[in-house]
């Protein structure tokens, strides 16, 4: 191959990587090797803890609280960059490596206007100087970055602007210095995938005008494998496998590679099923002589938006959504962040009353119901949450949360619920000695489980699954949502599946909601829906998927 | 594919060796220590210093006021001669006399009772008052929001001394440990209540409230059982200062003339009492408020560890 002659723009050489607390050092990388080569794309793909953003951060000397680079080198040309100091460091950084952050939410200062955050950063870089200048520059990064009106733009605070503009102004100014490489973590991770789509486009052309080098860090290995001529995957602080993206993905030959490719969910995966000779719904006739356990007619939300002190503007968050879902099935509402999609199953938990509409449950309109009526339907209908950091009580013990359903609705002694706690325990696939730990203990995978034993704990019929996937690494979302499948065949569950995810959804679901703007735009089975999209905006979503067009080679490797 | 699997760089196809890596997703880890917010802070409380000091002061100032002829014999009011007036250390009265003849040791050691009485009464009725009224306010939200946090802000507005000093003034025939404890509690609740709206508001956002809600629990019983127990950390914190603080209130009234009668022992008391003979006998002065000062010290620092204990992020700090 011809590009090994060339010099690497960087190169990291056995490098490591430890936090030191109080019980002494934790090493986190373990001899990471790579070279990035000028106007060369790679992407580092792991998990949580992988070490991924700790790569990224050792390069530029920021890493978090104690750690500290212990050995090997970074070369920037000639320059190791683990012996220079943190003034020499401001000075490489900006000018030689640009940085994006992951969340453009934060990552702004709320109380300075975008232009005097893009103006410091030319400043800083001593790209121009002298009041003009700076100020025509400054107009000139953020056109680049693709804000058109960036003049007007300039005096806008970063409240004003969309997660997706935030994310322009941050890579325009991370690219504000003509960097020869810029870090991306996780650039995109916050948006939606339209929005992810254009800003990643937007990326790739700015960076290919400029023959800028560029180090994505991501956890996903289709977007990866779409932006990226090669991919790096880390594990444990380690890197298992690099190579050319196709090859990776095609080929991938370490065993954890192929697991990672084979979880991976995309538009050509098949639906997870517990049953295998089931094939699950293909057409809308496999379903309609089945009667709807939960059937939502016209449901309209109206919220009161407050402008000034006594006007209020309605806002209509959900606008007329009717969907059925029949026993035993799951019916996925997608769309992107705004769409009203978690209104509508706040609304169908009860949660939220509808400003008109009605939802049935088994042919009864939930809306007249007494207080002891709705006590009785919620024993039937069971929610889980997206954040599995925020869905367990802290302060209850993993047995006690479970047991919570039971207590309220005064089933059984004591020693029954120990029983039916175990028994859940056993039914989510977690060891019953959890059950005297505490929430903080577990993963984020785990503490989904117990937030499904929880939901399960009094026999529900429903599950409202609110995101419930959407915040684990993809081999545990996989798992997740091979025991909701397994779960749902053993129990007959009906599921209302809440997520932005298109991929999960030809995973997990049978039919489909797509919804903008507070209005179901197009619904179907997943299958008529990913084979014939009719609808414009359903389309958009689903060419946004990353790596759509990569056929996957892992699931056969692993022989998954 | 490239043949050089060995090239760590990447540029070509690189595999590790497949035995480094486990492969078992999300293993549970049930081999180790159980750990949570209270067990961490413990741990890491228990290998300070400073924290043994605290409590060490802070036990024997109970161990006083529980039982304080475990440090002296002398009966603090009787037994008093005026001959011995501000008289000096002598065998049996180590710290001297006060100027009425009565022995300074015994009558701290007695008088911490009074002080430490008023102390935890005040902080309990401050804290109980503020608990509920930042609880409702952050909780239900709404107009009573409004109302209970204009009500706080009305007393967070009023100096507590000056609340308390018209209070016992109004009290004046009928002085006693109860009613100072509710001059100095009833109008110091306002920075708890705030403290504990904020907390609330914030866990009320969680989803396991939520949850709790789904689940058919009544509103009241979601705040009772999952949104106080995950508040209820920082304002441990506030109760051990607001107790070192009432405590100081109640040695600052006496000092004013407005606190417990005269023939009451506090260390406030002993040290109004000792100011007409500041120059001829000023330790019978200085021993009172050094123990008023340690103890309020112990109690500060045993708040500020606590807190340090229970944020990660400030242990990590250290």
């Amino acid at each position: 191959m011809s590009e090994t002659a060339r010099e690497p723009l960087l190169s990291v050489r056995d490098l490591r990587v430890a936090f030191e607390s109080q019980s002494g050092s934790r090493e986190v990388l373990h001899d990471v090797n790579f070279d990035i080569f000028p106007g060369e794309t790679i992407a580092i793909v792991g998990e949580s803890g992988s070490g991924k953003s700790t790569t990224a951060s050792a390069i530029i000397q920021l890493l978090p609280g104690t750690g500290h680079v212990t050995a090997g080198s970074i070369m920037l040309g000639d320059d190791d960059l683990t012996l220079r100091n943190q003034a020499q460091m401001a000075n490489i950084r900006g000018r030689e490596i640009g940085y994006v952050p992951q969340d453009p939410m934060s990552n702004l200062n709320p109380v300075w206007s975008i232009g005097f955050q893009v103006k410091e950063a030319v400043r800083a870089n001593g790209i121009a100087s002298g009041k003009k200048e700076i100020e025509a520059r400054a107009i000139e990064v953020l056109k680049q970055a693709g804000l058109a009106d960036a003049e007007k733009r300039m005096h806008q605070y970063p409240h004003q602007f969309s997660g997706g503009m935030r994310q322009r102004a941050l890579i325009g100014i991370g690219l504000a210095a003509d960097p020869k490489l810029l870090i991306a973590d996780e650039p995109t991770s916050a948006l939606d995938v339209t929005v992810q789509r254009v800003i990643l486009d937007h990326m790739a052309k700015l960076t290919r005008e400029k023959g800028t080098s560029v180090l994505l860090i991501t956890h996903d290995l289709g977007l990866a494998a779409e932006r990226a001529e090669r991919i790096i995957v880390m594990k444990d602080g380690e890197i298992v496998e690099s190579g050319p993206s196709r090859l990776i993905l095609e080929n991938p030959q370490h065993p954890y590679t192929q697991r990672l490719v084979a979880a991976a969910p995309s538009i050509a995966s098949q639906r997870i099923q517990a049953v295998v000779e089931d094939r699950g719904v293909q057409s809308l006739a496999d379903v309609a002589d089945a009667a709807p356990t939960l059937r939502v007619r016209e449901l309209t939300k109206d919220y009161k938006i407050r402008q000034g002190s006594f006007r209020s503007e309605p806002f209509r968050a959900v606008d007329a959504v009717s969907f059925e879902i029949p026993r035993g099935k799951t019916l996925a509402l997608v769309g992107e962040s705004g769409s009203g999609k978690s209104t509508v199953a706040k609304m169908v938990l009860k949660l939220e009353d509808p400003t008109s509409g009605s939802i049935e449950v088994d042919g009864v309109d939930v809306a007249g119901l007494s207080r002891k009526e709705t006590f009785a339907l919620r024993r039937r209908m069971q929610p889980v949450f997206q954040d599995p950091y925020g869905s367990l009580d802290p302060m209850r013990n993993i047995g006690n949360t479970i047991a919570e359903p039971l207590e309220i609705h005064k089933v059984g002694d004591a020693a029954s619920r120990r029983a039916r706690v175990t028994e859940l325990l056993d039914q989510v696939s977690l060891p019953q000695s959890l059950a005297s730990r505490y929430a903080n203990e577990l993963s984020g995978g785990q503490r989904q489980r117990v937030a499904i034993a929880r939901a399960l704990a009094l026999k529900p019929d429903i599950v409202v699954l609110d995101e419930a996937v959407s915040a684990l690494d993809v081999l545990v979302q996989d798992q997740i949502l091979k025991l909701l499948a397994d779960l749902q065949s053993e129990l007959g569950l009906t599921y209302l599946f809440i997520t932005h995810d298109l991929a999960v959804v030809r995973v997990a679901a049978d039919l489909v909601c797509v919804m903008e703007r507070g209005k179901v735009v197009e619904q179907g089975t997943v299958d008529e829906i990913f084979a014939n999209p009719t609808e414009q905006y359903t389309r958009r979503l689903l060419d946004a998927i990353p790596g759509a067009s990569i056929p996957l080679g892992g699931a056969a490797a692993a022989g998954l | 594919m490239s043949s050089d699997l060995n090239d760590p760089t990447g540029v070509n196809h690189y595999v590790a060796p497949a035995a480094t890596t486990t492969l078992v997703v999300d293993a549970v880890r049930v081999d180790e220590k159980p750990s949570n917010l209270w067990s961490d802070a413990w741990r890491d409380l228990r290998r300070r210093p400073v924290f043994w000091v605290s409590l060490l002061v802070v036990a024997i100032v109970l161990l006083m006021a529980i039982w304080p002829t475990l440090f002296t014999q002398v009966a603090p009011n009787n037994g008093c001669e005026l001959s011995n007036s501000n008289g000096g250390p002598s065998d049996g009265h180590p710290l001297g006399f006060t100027f009425l003849g009565c022995d300074v040791w015994s009558r701290m050691v007695w008088g911490a009772r009074t002080s430490l009485t008023v102390g935890l009464l005040a902080t309990i009725i401050g804290t109980v008052i503020g608990l509920i009224m930042g609880a409702f306010a952050g909780f239900y939200g709404g107009w009573l929001d409004s109302l209970l946090s204009r009500i706080g802000d009305i007393f967070f507005s009023i100096p507590y001394i000056l609340a308390a000093i018209v209070v016992m003034s109004v009290f004046s025939t009928n002085r006693n440990v109860f009613t100072l404890a509710f001059a100095i509690g009833g109008f110091a609740w306002a920075s708890t209540a705030r403290v504990v709206r904020a907390e609330v508001l914030r866990v009320r956002q969680a989803d396991f409230v939520t949850a709790s809600r789904a689940l058919g629990k009544s509103r009241f019983g979601t705040l009772i059982s999952h949104v106080i127990p995950n508040a209820i950390a920082p304002l441990l914190v506030i109760t051990t200062i607001s107790l070192a603080a009432a405590i100081v209130a109640e040695a600052t009234l006496a000092f004013l003339g407005v606190g417990l009668g005269s023939d009451v022992m506090s260390w406030g008391n002993d040290i109004a009492q000792a100011q007409q003979s500041l120059r001829v006998a000023p330790m019978a002065l200085i021993y009172p408020s050094i123990i008023l000062t340690v103890t309020v010290l112990a109690f500060i620092l045993l708040g500020e560890l606590i807190r340090d204990a229970l944020d990660p992020r400030a242990r990590a700090r250290r």
